[in-house]
């Protein structure tokens, strides 16, 4: 902070006196735009004249803001409710689930003879998402983040309720354009997703998508394309099976997702 | 995100605010910080240590973003051990990190609101927290301006508005005065002064002058051990006349890392 000025030359500046040159005039100013102490003296310092300006002028404002509507409240900033939700960070991902989605959708209309693609990648479609949404290169303020209370299990679970918003109805559009039974698309595709949380709290949320991914591709996936035949797991009836493998892989996830509010080295 | 109680944000008195016992921390594959002993209550305390020294790794370790590896580490009388519950911990918890990453389209008012958020702050509080933080790190005419508009010793200012938000019992500031101006630094030495009188303030920094100026405690250390504790002025003591050029308490600081390195050797 510059020196203070001198009390004549406050005195000076506040009598608008002409022998005060402009630079000195520019630095009082520019220095009580900083200094609380200095603004008080100045207050102390101002003539009669000056005084009976600043009555009339704050008379004015009075009458001015007495008279104008007080505004609307301010909506909540958007960028603050995408940050919350991390919906920015995810769009790529999230665009990349729905290009996937739309082509084997496109696939499975060309090609009759094969199985569902739409029904046998179903499962894997919040995946990509889930496994970036709580990954510290998705977040540039991770390790901020990562520091406060709201650290692990909330912004897992918000994130991953991010996904499932964005990825069910994407879902459940494909598979009412192919025919294919809602319940076989969207069961899996929760199971998947309460599977991921569930082995997230062992090995990282990443890990374990990556890993589901890979074990659901090999194991069911391919040999399916190969043989060109529904798989056993997929077909009509098993979606009791699904169900009650979706209930408890939840109930069993939100014992367990307890383990995300801890320290983790997955995080 | 619920709402969290006023007796459960309640300043809570404990021997110490920090205290790390035989700590080791990983940095990667290294122990960044093996075996560290510490003990550290109200006041501010500058943390000083070359380049490599594990300052970084501890002071994450001690923002419970790192789990220790070993040794035993307490916050506020509580365990930090990968085990137990960390949320009251972290909700008197303020943590600058030394490259802190941010959103470049939230104004100041925005990131620092966001941050009170997840320190889950009770709503009606935030806005006049808020307001107080961005006051205390002189950015009140910048309040609305844009992250990414702001020069780097602004956001460098707005990242420590964001970590006091909540007068956080246990505040971690690592290279807080990076890319500010020497007028900034002054301002920043009166707000530790001010912080350090209520709260455990650790400052991580390579400026020994700042160290000197506005902590209580300083505390070296080099290869992630504890070199050298005392005060300020107990640093400057320290020192011999073999570097005429530089202030007192740098002399100390030098003569401190020479002595361990030499008992290292041996």
């Amino acid at each position: 902070m510059s020196t203070h000025p001198s009390p004549s030359h406050l005195h000076r500046y506040a009598a608008a006196d002409p022998g005060l040159d402009e630079a000195s005039v520019w630095a009082i100013e520019a220095h009580l735009e900083d200094c609380a102490d200095c603004r008080a003296r100045l207050a102390g310092s101002t003539t009669a004249d000056t005084q009976a300006l600043i009555d009339r002028v704050a008379a004015s404002l009075d009458r001015e803001i007495a008279a104008t509507p007080v505004p609307a409240a301010r909506s909540r900033s958007w960028s603050v409710l995408r940050h919350r939700w991390l919906v920015g960070t995810l769009s790529p991902w999230l665009a990349m689930t729905a290009a996937v989605l739309a082509c084997a959708a496109a696939l499975s209309s060309l090609r009759a003879g094969l199985p569902s693609l739409v029904l046998l990648i179903a499962p894997l479609a919040p995946l990509p998402g889930v496994a970036v949404a709580w990954h510290r290169r998705a977040d540039p303020a991770w390790e901020l983040i990562a520091a406060t209370p709201a650290a692990g299990l909330t912004m897992l679970l918000r994130r991953t309720a991010a996904v499932l918003a964005c990825v069910i109805p994407a879902l459940a559009l494909v598979g009412a354009g192919t025919g294919v039974s809602l319940a076989l698309t969207l069961l899996p595709c929760l199971a998947f997703t309460a599977a991921t949380l569930l082995l997230g709290t062992l090995v990282g949320v990443r890990r374990a998508a990556t890993g589901l991914i890979a074990t659901w591709a090999l194991v069911v996936v391919a040999p399916s394309l190969a043989a060109a035949r529904t798989p056993a797991l997929l077909e009509p009836d098993s979606a009791g099976i699904w169900a009650l493998a979706t209930v408890l892989l939840t109930v069993t996830a939100l014992f367990r997702v307890d383990g995300f509010r801890r320290l983790a080295h997955h995080d | 995100m619920r709402a969290v109680r006023a007796a459960e944000t309640a300043a809570t008195t404990h021997p110490w605010a920090i205290h790390a016992d035989g700590l080791q921390v990983r940095a990667g594959r290294q122990l960044a910080v093996n075996g560290l002993d510490l003990a550290l209550t109200t006041g501010v305390h500058g943390l000083l240590g070359p380049n490599g020294a594990g300052k970084t790794t501890l002071m994450r370790a001690l923002a419970t973003v790192l789990t220790p590896a070993g040794g035993r580490l307490t916050l506020l009388g509580r365990p930090v051990d990968g085990r137990a519950e960390l949320r009251p911990v972290r909700r008197a918890l303020g943590y600058l990190p030394q490259h802190f990453g941010f959103y470049p389209r939230f104004t100041v008012r925005e990131f620092v609101g966001y941050m009170a958020w997840l320190k889950e702050m009770p709503k009606a509080t935030i806005p006049a927290a808020v307001q107080r933080a961005v006051d205390r790190v002189g950015l009140t005419s910048r309040a609305d301006a844009r992250l990414k508009t702001l020069s780097g010793g602004m956001l460098r200012r707005a990242g420590i508005a964001q970590a006091i938000v909540n007068d956080p019992q246990i505040l971690l500031l690592d290279e807080p005065t990076v890319g500010l101006d020497p007028e900034q630094r002054l301002d920043f030495r009166e707000l530790l002064r001010d912080l350090g009188t209520d709260s455990c303030v650790l400052v991580s920094t390579h400026l020994v002058e700042d160290v000197a100026a506005a902590c209580t405690d300083v505390v070296v250390i080099n290869e992630g051990r504890l070199v050298w504790q005392g005060t300020p002025e107990g640093l400057t003591t320290q020192g011999d006349h073999s570097h005429a050029g530089d202030s007192p308490a740098e002399r100390g600081y030098s003569a401190v890392l020479r002595r361990h390195r030499a008992e290292a050797a041996r």
